[in-house]
């Protein structure tokens, strides 16, 4: 008698039980989708810690209410101008003596730059909703945002996110995120 | 002449799946490794704001979660709860979960680690300033609101 060699497995249903498998995986598995604003908090302040006088031009102040309400430039306002407002406060094209003073300071990349005193200085109440918070945060960072791609754009004839990454590190330093937060009003 | 025989019986010829399924497998795998398994369920409903600026998460490893909102089973109330990992938990103890989520990483990594936020639309800005001052306080100051793509804009 010869040899006689294993019958042959009909693996065809070995593939339908691995899409199986796979299409459980698929299910129960998420691919990286959080999306979101990063930001940074302030380190906790030493106690013996003594405010900074700032003039008030160098202050854009945004507060929002227990009802939504959003304030800027000490009148109530419509969170669609913001961007447009912050963008003002922040570039101050033409050197404006109401809006924030400049400092030059010399950044890798692009040499002497005038960067902004201003600081965005947002409070909101224990009330407010984290939605309406958000959508501020959102707005003051589109600003800073197209800021920062319009001098992408004018320096380097590039977009922002095209940059390497020591470029956009001088672009964050010319154009820093100013955005001060201030303790919550309204009690518990 | 007739050497070569025509076959009449002819259907269509049967394909060796064999490698079909290690093809499948290999998916599977790659799938397997990109993917990240949701890691805890939630014990709050979520609806988190929309916005148009916003970033992917960078590192995952590096990102602990804060989930505020509406408890979805009653006995914990009605009222937005924080939940920490796999529980139910106080503003307060958000310093212990910072401490804890510190210590299970090496040091170098543990400066490196985000707090994520991510809280409901209709959470009140009072719990999550104080969660943000319990953060600071315990030196976690990297932060990052969640927030869903705004695609209508």
């Amino acid at each position: 008698m010869g040899k006689k060699s294993t019958p042959g497995l009909n693996t065809s249903a070995m593939s339908d039980i691995s899409f199986l498998l796979l299409a459980f995986f698929l299910m129960t598995s998420n691919i990286n989708t959080d999306m979101g604003i990063a930001r940074r908090l302030p380190p906790p302040l030493p106690p013996d810690f003594e405010k900074p006088e700032v003039r008030e031009r160098n202050i854009f102040q945004v507060k929002i209410n227990r009802n939504d309400m959003i304030l800027f430039n000490k009148e109530v306002g419509d969170i669609s101008l913001l961007k447009q407002r912050a963008k003002e406060f922040l570039g101050n094209p033409t050197n404006s003596p109401d809006l924030p003073e400049k400092v030059d300071m010399q950044i890798d990349y692009l040499g002497t730059y005038p960067v902004s005193k201003g600081v965005i200085s947002l409070q909101n109440d224990r009330g407010t909703s984290y939605e309406a918070y958000f959508k501020v945060q959102n707005e003051l960072t589109a600003a800073i945002n197209e800021m920062r791609d319009e001098l992408s754009r004018a320096k380097f004839s590039k977009a922002y996110k095209d940059l390497d990454q020591p470029h956009k590190e001088a672009i964050d330093k010319a154009i820093p995120v100013a955005i001060s937060e201030a303790e919550p009003k309204g009690g518990k | 002449m007739g050497r070569f025989k025509q076959k009449n019986d002819k259907g269509a010829p049967s394909l060796n799946m064999g490698s079909m399924s290690d093809i499948i497998f290999m998916l599977l795998f790659f799938f397997m490794v990109i993917t990240t398994m949701r890691e805890s369920s939630l014990y709050v409903k979520i609806t988190v704001p929309k916005g148009t600026e916003v970033t992917k998460l960078e590192r995952k490893s590096l990102v602990s979660y804060i989930n505020i909102g509406i408890p979805l089973d009653a006995k914990y109330g009605t009222e937005p709860r924080l939940q920490l990992d796999d529980q139910i938990a106080n503003v307060d103890n958000v310093r212990d979960f910072v401490e804890s989520e510190k210590t299970a990483r090496t040091e170098e990594e543990s400066n490196l680690l985000t707090f994520a936020i991510k809280a409901d639309g209709k959470v009140k800005m009072g719990m999550i300033s104080d969660i943000k001052q319990e953060l600071r306080n315990a030196g976690a100051l990297k932060i990052f609101y969640n927030a869903s793509k705004d695609a209508s804009k």
